[in-house]
């Protein structure tokens, strides 16, 4: 299970890469590896809000159907279409290629309430 | 064993039958309807002969696999056997031949039937009165809340806007309130599998309409916090919906009205042995207490003096959810199911259901990792040993695998909260001899993921075609059939 140190994670397993006022936010590898083959991610539109805790999408592999969870609250100012029309990237590359969203966060101290990579890995064994 | 499509069998020119010349003058198409509403080329209708229509589809019908060709776990769907006595029933000349505009005074044995059905399932759910109408579960579940909707509306009740669904729900629950305009609110389910109830009481307050529930939850266990439960929705001015499809497990032992359901809808077809789906149509009455009858669809079946009529004066009504008075042969299989069965029947039906599922969870639970360590109901849920894991093996190559067995596999990977997830529901049915075989079938199929992994892998090898490819299938879909 790959979990870079890096990124903050959230409990509904998405990531987020932090850079200034922006967070890229994006699924685990963990979560990919669980949902199995995906075949249909629907994302939000640039200029849509986002509210912490709230679903901002969905993702769905032959198994089963997620919501996506937005980690941190704010504005969409940026959304990767690569998922959308190919899914099979969110699989093959969950932290590079198969990011979803970026979000101009509207209070960027939610990011304390996220997990770090340790706490993030430290989860998911308990879990399993 | 593969078998050609209707389209690719054939010759061009081909024919099954020949009409004879028509009596009457043939007017050209295109006097009859503007030409942009008119195709340019015939379609590509299949062309073959009576013989090898009738071969093609009886060739189809002998791969298909039911509860008649054998045993069928399915949880949470109950594919249960449905008795042949309800299908002569349905066929009887004055129900199957019956016109929905024959006059009331013309159809008493129907609308008798009708109402007696009503009163029936009123009995069993303890609930006060009943429509017919819908066509399904889901339809139900639509009906249901619309009703609920309603019923706040005419209180006054319009902030009312979110509904509560546990995350071991049916699916079909969180998208019945989305489509009745209702915003969606998930409560985790404890460790013991039922509805965490500090986590229920953080949600509850006045903008909530209604707690949607199953009762046993998918999980297969009984919600024993229920009337707690019930309360706290009640006292924060709140309704609870039951989801019926695991009445099966409980019928003549415990009510869902008397447990503070205000709602219910039911699914025949799992409970009263109406057929599925794909033997439909199907049937999904809905129940309600008193203060919530002035909702129910119209019409109603009610009775007066010793006739039966059908009751439109309903100012209140949310209308008609279905044309006519709902799929009425699917009722007929029904109320035949109820009358054969009687009160003391039907009770050991549940009592037969979940004898059934402990049973089959006993002798397996060695076997696989059973997470919720309890007397089940009608089901259960269960996941592969970890060695499965560490070989590679999921729970879909163990179903696979059981397709060569000769059994239909059981539900997986639901519910969600499962990891890989099998759900076993045996149905009252079944026989000792079935349930033992197909322990022993999958207790071998456990040994082959230990020892030769490599074989679940690759099942099912006994089908008329191998493994699908759910990803292709999912990612790039076939839909339509052209000629080359």
């Amino acid at each position: 299970m790959n979990v870079p140190v890096e990124l903050k994670y959230s409990r509904e397993h998405e990531w987020v890469r932090v850079e200034g006022n922006r967070a890229i936010i994006g699924i685990t590898d963990f979560a990919q590896e669980s949902m199995g083959d995906i075949v249909f991610v629907e994302l939000p539109s640039v200029g849509d809000t986002v509210e912490a805790e709230e679903p901002f999408g969905v993702v769905e592999s032959v198994k089963t159907a997620s919501d996506l969870y937005a980690p941190v609250s704010g504005e969409v100012v940026e959304v990767n279409n690569e998922p959308v029309d190919a899914p099979e990237v969110i699989n093959q590359d969950p932290y590079g290629k198969g990011w979803m969203i970026v979000v101009e966060m509207s209070d960027p101290s939610q990011l304390e309430n996220l997990l770090s990579a340790e706490q993030y890995k430290a989860m998911v064994e308990e879990q399993a | 064993m593969t078998e050609k499509l209707i389209f690719e069998l054939g010759s061009p020119g081909r024919r099954g039958v020949e009409f004879p010349a028509g009596d009457v003058p043939a007017t050209a198409l295109h006097e009859l309807l503007p030409r942009e509403y008119l195709r340019e080329q015939s379609p590509p209708l299949p062309e073959v002969g009576e013989l090898d229509a009738v071969r093609h589809y009886v060739r189809l019908s002998r791969m298909n696999f039911g509860v008649d060709v054998g045993f069928y776990p399915l949880g949470s769907c109950t594919m249960k056997y449905n008795p042949k006595v309800a299908e002569d029933a349905a066929a009887l000349n004055g129900f199957a031949n019956l016109h929905p505009y024959q006059p009331a005074e013309l159809s008493q044995g129907a609308l008798r039937l009708m109402y007696e059905t009503q009163q029936d399932l009123a009995e069993i759910t303890g609930m006060d009165a009943f429509t017919l109408q819908p066509a399904a579960g889901a339809h139900g579940e639509m009906t249901g809340m619309l009703m609920i909707k309603a019923y706040l509306e005419s209180k006054g009740e319009t902030g009312r806007t979110k509904v509560i669904v546990p995350d071991s729900a049916h699916g079909t629950n969180p998208a019945t309130a989305t489509l009745c305009g209702f915003q969606v609110v998930e409560v985790k389910s404890d460790e013991r599998g039922g509805v965490d109830l500090a986590a229920l009481k953080q949600v509850l307050g006045p903008d909530v309409a209604a707690l949607m529930l199953t009762n046993p939850s998918t999980l297969g266990l009984f919600e024993d916090h229920i009337i707690e439960i019930a309360d706290l929705v009640h006292r924060a001015g709140g309704l609870l919906y039951y989801d019926g499809a695991n009445l099966n497990a409980i019928m003549g032992y415990a009510r869902p009205g008397d447990m503070g359901f205000d709602v219910v809808h039911l699914n025949l077809h799992k409970t009263f042995g109406t057929p599925h789906g794909g033997g439909g149509p199907g049937a999904g009455p809905v129940g309600v207490k008193a203060e919530l009858e002035p909702f129910l669809p119209k019409p109603v079946v009610i009775k007066q003096g010793d006739s039966y009529l059908l009751d439109y004066k309903r100012p209140q009504s949310i209308g008609r959810v279905k044309a006519f008075y709902g799929n009425f042969g699917v009722v007929v299989k029904a109320y035949t199911y109820l009358r054969a069965l009687g009160g003391r029947g039907l009770k050991q039906v549940s009592e037969f259901a979940v004898l059934n599922a402990n049973y089959l969870m006993k002798r397996l639970s060695n076997h696989l990792r059973i997470p919720y360590r309890r007397v089940c109901m009608h089901e259960f849920v269960a996941s592969p040993p970890r060695e499965c894991k560490e070989r590679g093996i999921k729970t879909l190559d163990i179903a696979k695998r059981l397709l060569d067995y000769g059994y239909h596999p059981p539900t997986v990977y639901f519910p969600l909260i499962v990891e890989e997830a099998i759900m076993i529901e045996p149905t009252e049915t079944e026989s000792k001899e079935t349930l033992d075989r197909f322990a022993d079938s999958l207790i071998k199929v456990l040994e082959e993921a230990r020892e030769n992994p490599e074989t679940l892998k690759n099942a099912p090898y006994t089908t008329p075609v191998r493994r699908l490819d759910e990803v292709a299938a999912a990612r790039k879909p076939v839909l339509g059939w052209f000629p080359e």
